[in-house]
């Protein structure tokens, strides 16, 4: 099913481009496909993948369902990493914002899991609220620099994530996201194991606070190269495990690759989607992800309600689902 | 061998555990009990590194406890801690499986799965070990992790209440697993133990903890007496014998 998306995901577009024009060798039809189409492509695989991974670590790491790179203050702090970047050094390049990125999206979530160790609330809804706020506090320091030294304009290509900017030369950096999936993939047990809890790790000889801060980077990373790329992605990092975990379980070996799987094809068609509804343009990838995440979201809540024991967190969780999508679509209105 | 000595453990300026020295007996089964907040699960912690110690030695096979490298130490002994409401979609046998972890690291041999099919089948878990473990009941969920600790496949099992939140038909079948744990699979088990009648009528040694102190500790007969247990308890108690083993009735 990616396959055939993917490829069909290759002739929707602005300019006519099909396969007999390429196999005739029409050079501008050639050109348009590889220096747009296809990175473009590749942007929308490799973010659906490392933002639906980022989620699932973070999620199982956590012991927390709604921890997700947009809930646990990633996405905001490698947002605020950009923006230094552009301050401080107005000439760097992709490769020195990503840097920026990198070192604040991990630092950003290590502080929010040591302020959610610290402060020891067991309470499942309390840790993505506190996600949420410590993430929002970024953002409006983020904004403050931002309008003060009047950056906001070219900083809001990476608050409203969008992959129209996506041609070769300045996505390649997307490409990262491709080893560290591999590289959680490696360490999915490890992930499982520090998931079950300290004492459980402890028990069978697992370095809790070191697979933790190392997985957690990980995730930070993944999400930093999909924001310096693309832009802000909330929501797939959040229903894309959620989904899979209802039906497939939570041992990551075996959930990884669907979730990677179900993550592209959901971004992939959300892009299609974006592209063609007022064609020639074409809406951010975010106002669409809000607006179908927010309808499967609502879904997911509904099935549980009817099918779940545990009917008390679901109050608070809608509540949660309706903010982030009136946040996507206030983004989609300032495009 | 374990040996304990002069264990110390604060919180907050406050000891909790004093000074406690014992040795645990090889090939037995040994139940710590004592009233609330007497040190016992503290005591269990420190002794299967999972706690911090604030002084004190805990020597296992002739070695500090904290020298051991965690790994090996995996494979030597095991600990169930009371609070296992791990929300996760496990399946049971998934679930076992991370009992080889210490050996194979996730990646499992021929070798490692028939241990993974012995343990579920010593705890006769096999016709539910593709369901998930948060669809179970209270005890078909503590037998799957009894079951993983049996896939480790430790000398040295530590079980925080394992009775807990289990019902008398779950719990007595719960200590008779744990009697056969060390009758049939020559394991040493170490238990948390509420209830004073299952420590009395499954285990071979008894430990008693008050105020953070060991106040008796010995064979079931030689702890579970009418005065110990009132000085242990301040409780008054009279006690029957029953299959040779004395139990006592409170109320």
């Amino acid at each position: 099913m990616l396959v055939i998306l993917s490829i069909w995901s290759l002739f929707v577009g602005v300019l006519d481009v099909n396969l007999s024009g390429l196999f005739r060798g029409d050079g501008e039809q050639l050109e348009i496909f590889l220096i747009s189409r296809l990175p473009r492509l590749l942007a929308i695989l490799c973010t659906g993948i490392g933002m639906s991974v980022a989620g699932l670590i973070m999620q199982q790491l956590c012991m927390n369902k709604f921890v997700s790179p947009t809930t646990g203050a990633t996405i905001s702090s490698a947002q605020f990493g950009i923006l230094l970047a552009l301050l401080f050094m107005p000439k760097s390049t992709l490769w020195g914002r990503a840097l920026f990125a990198f070192v604040f999206a991990i630092a950003g979530t290590w502080i929010f899991v040591w302020f959610i160790q610290r402060i020891q609330f067991k309470d499942v809804v309390m840790v993505p609220l506190v996600g949420i706020m410590f993430g929002n506090v970024i953002t409006g320091v983020t904004n403050y620099f931002a309008y003060k030294y009047e950056m906001s304009q070219a900083l809001s290509t990476w608050l409203v994530g969008h992959f129209s900017m996506v041609l070769r030369g300045r996505y390649e950096l997307v490409y990262l996201v491709v080893p560290l999936v591999i590289l959680a993939f490696v360490f999915a047990n490890h992930f499982n194991i520090v998931g079950m809890g300290r004492d459980f790790s402890k028990n069978l000889g697992v370095h809790y606070n070191f697979v933790l801060f190392m997985g957690l980077s990980i995730a930070a990373m993944i999400t930093a190269s999909v924001v310096v790329v693309v832009g802000s992605i909330s929501y797939i990092g959040l229903i894309v495990p959620n989904l899979i975990a209802m039906f497939k379980g939570d041992k990551i070996r075996g959930t990884l690759i669907d979730t990677a799987l179900f993550g592209s094809i959901f971004v992939l068609v959300c892009d299609m989607i974006g592209r063609s509804i007022i064609a020639p343009y074409e809406l951010p990838i975010e106002l669409i992800i809000g607006i179908v995440g927010s309808i499967i979201f609502i879904a997911m809540l509904l099935y549980r309600l009817n099918h779940g024991r545990k009917a008390i967190r679901l109050g608070v969780r809608s509540g949660n689902g309706g903010l982030d999508a009136v946040s996507a679509m206030k983004g989609g209105d300032e495009k | 061998m374990m040996n304990v000595k002069n264990l110390v453990k604060k919180y907050d300026g406050k000891t909790v555990v004093n000074s406690v020295s014992f040795e645990i007996p090889k090939g037995k089964v040994t139940s710590l009990i004592g009233p609330n907040g007497a040190g016992k699960s503290t005591v269990m912690g420190m002794i299967s590194r999972l706690i911090a110690r604030d002084a004190g030695i805990v020597m296992f096979e002739d070695q500090d406890i904290s020298s051991w490298k965690s790994k090996e130490l995996s494979k030597r002994l095991a600990i169930l801690t009371q609070t296992n409401n791990i929300q996760m979609k496990l399946t049971v046998r998934e679930l076992v499986t991370f009992g080889r972890f210490p050996y194979s690291a996730g990646h499992n041999t021929a070798e490692d799965e028939k241990i993974i099919d012995q343990a579920l089948a010593y705890m006769e878990l096999e016709s539910i070990q593709d369901q998930f473990i948060d669809e179970l009941s209270g005890g078909q969920r503590q037998r799957a992790y009894i079951a993983m600790v049996i896939a480790q496949d430790t000398e040295y099992v530590l079980l925080d209440e394992p009775t807990n939140s289990l019902d008398i038909y779950h719990a007595s079948k719960m200590m008779k697993i744990v009697r056969r744990l060390c009758d049939e699979l020559g394991k040493t088990v170490i238990l948390v133990l509420h209830e004073i009648n299952y420590a009395a009528f499954y285990s071979d040694y008894i430990c008693a903890f008050v105020d953070g102190k060991i106040a008796k500790m010995g064979t079931v007969k030689e702890v579970i007496t009418k005065e110990n247990l009132a000085e242990i308890y301040n409780v008054d108690f009279e006690i029957m014998e029953i299959e040779g083993r004395p139990l006592s009735i409170y109320y």
